[in-house]
């Protein structure tokens, strides 16, 4: 296998994020940020935090029967292109490449670097222990985030799922907390692209080659 | 017990909100002053102004109104006609219910009982109307099921009341019609699906904690299906129609999705 890919004459070699797989990112950031924002407005309606109410500006639907009216359409595209993504990178083995083995001592040590600010960004091939522990998490959360959303949705046809959460409170406060951790990881995600703006250019263009075996 | 009231959908919508625009330009003008932010929240702004200003024209609401009816069709084969909402001790029951309605609670209109009647159309053999004495004289049955309104509270209640399935049974209403339909006594209106009507837990209310259900809370007659969204839950009943005209609702016809099953 390896020959033919060195030998390939390909015009088009392998990316470090392939077509598909860019599709996939934006069409996900898109349908979560249509989640959070019609999530917000809904979210108002009936507060879990007598403190936290969404400024309208910042949610999307205008009233509560628009933001259900986008949070349940874009809760399609944001579970179909889950799927394509879970399915995809199982089956290429990306996420066996690219986001294992964590150890411990590596995520330290990462940890430790950036704090001295010596961490390197020449290689973005290759994830850090942190970024590979965030990827992770991060897709256990969503993951979360679809079976609460179903909870809050279906309590009764999906009583057994919803017992999981506890009461129908303890579901919509599991899928707040969800939707908290997903922002706090769309900040950190969206600051460190922009301080390597080439790793936005490579989510966008596909990124430099990389052989067969790495990407 | 009860929270803090926080703003209701049961009221009156008060339209589009102009300022919302204005607002975003203010937005707008801030992330361009801003490096290293601006990228981050700019797509996100795009979003929703996408959404805030969009969501009522009429392209939009159009596709938007298409999923909520294809999100309908979803429900209808998600929905388990045996599976029994999950019920709770008498001891968690809420005394009293929580009250919602398209208007506050100081304004309910009480039903005068000595000339209400319950009035049956559609495709119905008997459509002799119903007094509440009647009713009353009805085989009763009690669940004690969580309410849960599409604002996101809940409450647990404990409702009594004549069968649904046994009462249309008991008319002759062709149980293989699409749709049961309500009107109430304050103008409110809505329908559900057949299989929800004939579901075990669905019933024509008439107590709350073994009590009659008073004023607010839809006395005398009211629907209660433990698998539906409070909303889908008419009070103040005056006629009940079998049909397989797609009658739409109160809330429905204003953008909430109609199958609303939880």
């Amino acid at each position: 296998m390896a020959d033919i890919t060195i030998n390939s004459t390909d015009r088009h070699p392998a990316r470090l994020h392939p077509l598909g797989l860019r599709i996939m990112h934006w069409v996900n950031a898109l349908a979560m940020i249509v989640m959070i924002g019609s999530g917000w407005e809904i979210y108002n309606d009936e507060v879990i935090f007598g403190w936290l109410h969404f400024p309208h500006w910042m949610t999307i639907g205008g009233g509560a029967e628009g933001a259900l009216q986008w949070h349940f359409a874009a809760m399609w595209l944001l579970m179909l292109n889950g799927i394509c993504y879970l399915g995809y990178g199982l089956a290429t083995g990306r996420f066996r490449r690219k986001l294992l083995p964590v150890w411990p001592g590596d995520v330290i040590a990462t940890v430790r670097d950036a704090l001295r600010f010596k961490l390197g960004h020449d290689d973005i091939t290759h994830y850090n222990a942190v970024q590979k522990l965030l990827y992770i998490g991060i897709i256990a959360v969503i993951v979360v985030q679809v079976l609460s959303g179903f909870a809050v949705w279906k309590p009764v046809q999906l009583s057994e799922l919803a017992a999981l959460f506890g009461s129908f409170q303890g579901s919509r406060l599991v899928h707040f907390i969800g939707m908290a951790l997903i922002c706090g990881f769309l900040v950190i995600h969206v600051a460190l692209a922009l301080l390597v703006p080439k790793t936005i250019g490579a989510m966008i263009t596909g990124g430099p080659a990389v052989g067969d075996d790495a990407h | 017990m009860l929270k803090t009231p926080s703003p209701s959908i049961f009221r009156p919508a008060a339209g589009i909100d102009q300022s919302a625009l204005k607002e975003h330009k203010a937005l707008v003008e801030d992330i361009n002053r801003r490096g290293l932010l601006r990228g981050a929240v700019s797509l996100g702004a795009l979003t929703m102004l996408t959404g805030c200003n969009v969501t009522h024209t009429d392209a939009v609401q159009s596709v938007l109104r298409r999923i909520s009816q294809f999100n309908d069709k979803v429900q209808e084969l998600m929905f388990r006609p045996n599976h029994l909402a999950p019920t709770f001790p008498e001891s968690m029951v809420v005394k009293p219910p929580r009250f919602n309605a398209y208007y506050d609670i100081e304004d309910i209109a009480p039903v005068d009982v000595a000339s209400w009647k319950l009035e049956l159309a559609g495709k119905i053999e008997n459509k002799k109307p119903w007094s509440a004495q009647e009713i009353y004289a009805l085989p009763e049955e009690e669940w004690i099921v969580r309410h849960i309104c599409v604002e996101g509270w809940d409450y647990i209640g404990q409702w009594s009341g004549v069968n649904l399935k046994q009462f249309l049974q008991r008319v002759g209403a062709d149980l293989t019609a699409k749709y049961v339909s309500f009107k109430c006594a304050d103008d409110y209106y809505g329908s559900i699906d057949m299989a929800t009507a004939l579901h075990p837990q669905t019933i024509l209310a008439t107590k709350y904690a073994r009590e009659p259900i008073t004023d607010p809370f839809g006395f005398p007659l009211r629907l209660r299906t433990a698998t539906k969204l409070g909303f889908k839950n008419p009070k103040w009943i005056t006629a009940i129609e079998v049909t397989n005209e797609y009658r739409g609702g109160y809330w429905e016809d204003r953008g909430f999705n109609w199958f609303s099953g939880i």
